[in-house]
């Protein structure tokens, strides 16, 4: 194993987290991403683009989120004290924005005219283009079809918002698909368009933006609790899809030993069904757009089409960083089924008035047992990266109850 | 040693005055007969170097001709080590036309690059084209070519600048693939005179033959192409002719279509 000098030394200079992450893309795109990464290191040196950013997060999206004390969760678990991070209550519904703030501005240093985006859920399509409709930018958010039939009021919000949806119908029609005409439109337009990425995986340097931008989330909680209860967490929480909430998260934590960090992948009808979502506890390493990590996949390196209840956990990779994480034995990763996220939810909903995403539902199903393992008297923070509204429609045809 | 195959080839053209013509076939599309067929037909009509295609579940710099062809062969099974078989196939009775497996790097990376390479010289294929395995990322793959004589062969881009061109050329060998346009396989066409420049930058820096393709389908494309370069690459009008069979039902002369269309642009070449 790779020796540490700090958790803060990585990616490398290649982009490399360990041996996860790296630039597998074709040529065309090479230049590219070398120039988003200088663009990336001066942006983040230049205190005028951090003090633009600061506004938005403030202003526009509504930043800090609170960090709430779920009262009833921690009753009914008989503690540890459980604390909501509320992502959810960003502006557009989720933890999304946060990372497209920071790409737009971006691209805008970089002269960029187009933007594209892929999107899962919708949640990164919507928060995607609301910063373009914010921006007067041209916005194109490729969707897998599957995804556009159960995610139908993310459609139309982004259709109100101004963008150009594409329905993508190759594969099973889900994130992995629209990740790769996503990626076959920037290699055609690679002059005037920037890509916007979702989540923490991709070429280098996406892991590495994306995983600084979200970490505002894992700053204010880290201060926050620090504020309420004077001491750090005994564990910090998130659902993992491509891993970008919990990447924000872990990582203002990570340097901090006695903070446990927990991620939960979605095993959809369960691991051993082979129906699943879950790439670090069901897949092997491999290559697949632009990084290396674990991925589900055939003996034969094939890619195998993920399944999730939630669209933006259905996605057979996982961000490097988390790869790295797991074989380091820095960080856990547990995993939910369909049927455990779909209790998680009516139960939060019931005993907290929040009606969670079916993301984070996930790592709510887990609560339980990760309560017991941390002792009543222990400290735990969990991320609410989205709200259930977009979930609803298929919610309720899961229940068998009719809207 | 390294790539001599490609090499002889090359010499080979050069002196026939004239730029190569490299075919591609996606393996097993529809079936691996079809394809041993084809192989052979395109050889018997004038290809010079073949590019056999690996399927791959997300050929993300693909365009539609391409992915459906892929995914054509994936659905009839064919696995990594049946292009490998297919090859060997073709190999046993034609020991000079060079074969490049073109794919995308998991299904190599798999199977593992040492244990790939140990069975891609065994099966007489000369040299790979991987996709996403940009010069920052083959080093482990070529040390493993190296010790089995198979070429590391690299894309350059009209994106590719002065200054990268050189990491391209570097540790590349047999020749370089030059993407005319920039976007994916089978769509849209370059003019020559634009990418000129580029295919003669390509060729000072890595000393290597610079081969054309992406957007080449007839003859009188092929010929616009071959005034600036040593080789032409056709791909997904070669493809395209398993979807007009399947389309039509009419499957009986898969090989026979393809080795017309490398007649006319075999003769294309010669001018």
């Amino acid at each position: 194993m790779t020796k540490l000098n700090t958790w803060d030394q990585w990616p490398d200079e290649k982009g490399r987290f360990g041996e996860f992450g790296g630039r597998y893309v074709a040529e065309t795109l090479m230049p590219l991403i070398l120039e988003l990464e200088d663009e990336f290191r001066a942006a983040k040196k230049d205190p005028a683009f951090t003090a633009e950013m600061d506004d938005f997060w403030t202003h526009y999206v509504g930043r800090p989120s609170p960090l709430y004390h779920a009262e009833r969760m921690t009753e009914h678990f008989g503690g540890p004290k459980i604390y909501f991070k509320r992502d959810e209550l960003n502006h557009t519904g989720s933890h999304k924005i946060n990372n497209c703030l920071g790409q737009i501005l971006l691209a805008r240093r970089m002269g960029k005219t187009r933007i594209i985006a892929e999107t899962g859920a919708g949640q990164h399509g919507v928060a995607t283009a609301t910063v373009c409709a914010r921006f007067g930018l041209p916005c194109t958010v490729f969707m897998g079809e599957t995804d556009v039939k159960r995610q139908k009021p993310n459609v139309f919000r982004m259709k109100l918002l101004g963008a150009e949806i594409v329905p993508v119908s190759s594969g099973t029609g889900t994130l992995k698909d629209a990740m790769n005409e996503a990626l076959r439109d920037w290699v055609t337009n690679v002059h005037d368009t920037f890509y916007v990425i979702g989540t923490a995986a991709g070429p280098h340097p996406y892991p590495e933006l994306v995983r600084d931008f979200q970490s505002v989330i894992g700053k204010e909680a880290r201060r926050q609790i620090l504020e309420r209860e004077d001491r750090l967490p005994d564990a910090v929480m998130a659902c993992i899809g491509g891993g970008s909430n919990a990447i924000g998260l872990f990582h203002p934590f990570i340097e901090d030993e006695g903070v446990r960090l927990i991620g939960v992948e979605a095993s959809g009808h369960g691991i051993e069904t082979g129906e699943h979502a879950a790439a670090l506890n069901g897949g092997q390493p491999g290559i697949l757009h632009g990084n290396k990590t674990y991925l589900l996949q055939t003996d034969d390196g094939q890619i195998i089409d993920a399944h999730s209840i939630s669209a933006g956990l259905d996605y057979p990779g996982i961000g490097p960083e988390h790869a790295f994480l797991r074989d380091t034995g820095r960080a856990e990763y547990l995993t939910c089924t369909d049927k455990e996220a779909l209790e998680a939810f009516q139960l939060c909903t019931r005993l907290e008035g929040i009606i969670p995403a079916l993301e984070p539902a996930h790592a709510i199903a887990r609560l339980g047992d990760v309560c017991e393992t941390i002792g009543k008297d222990g400290l735990l923070i969990m991320n609410l990266c989205g709200r259930g509204d977009k979930d609803i429609f298929s919610v309720a045809e899961h229940l068998g109850m009719e809207i | 040693m390294p790539t001599q195959r490609i090499t002889d080839r090359f010499d080979k053209v050069r002196a026939e005055n004239r730029a190569a013509l490299v075919t591609y076939i996606m393996a097993g599309d529809p079936d691996l007969e079809t394809s041993y067929q084809a192989l052979c037909a395109l050889r018997d009509n004038g290809a010079d170097i073949i590019e056999l295609g690996a399927p791959f579940t997300d050929p993300m710099a693909d365009g539609p001709a391409i992915q459906r062809a892929g995914q054509r062969s994936l659905k009839a099974g064919t696995k990594l080590s049946d292009v490998l078989a297919l090859a060997k196939r073709f190999r046993a009775d034609d020991e000079d036309t060079p074969l490049i497996l073109m794919g995308y790097a998991n299904p190599v990376f798999h199977m593992g690059y040492e244990a790939f390479a140990e069975s891609a010289a065994a099966a007489g294929i000369d040299g790979t084209i991987l996709v996403d395995l940009p010069p920052e990322e083959d080093l482990e793959l070529r040390q493993a070519y190296e010790k089995y004589g198979l070429s590391v062969i690299r894309l350059a881009t009209p994106t590719t600048t002065d200054k990268r061109i050189a990491k391209v050329a570097e540790g590349a060998s047999g020749f370089l693939y030059y993407v005319a346009v920039a976007g994916v396989t089978g769509t849209g066409s370059a003019d020559p005179e634009d990418i000129r420049e580029g295919v003669e930058r390509a060729r000072k820096v890595s000393g290597l033959p610079v081969c054309v393709g992406f957007g080449v389908r007839t003859g009188e494309q092929a010929a616009a192409m071959a005034r600036i370069s040593d080789g032409v690459v056709v791909g997904s009008a070669f493809v395209d002719h398993v979807r007009l069979a399947l389309e039509s039902g009419d499957t009986g002369n898969i090989a026979g279509r393809m080795g017309e269309l490398a007649r006319e642009l075999s003769t294309a070449l010669k001018g």
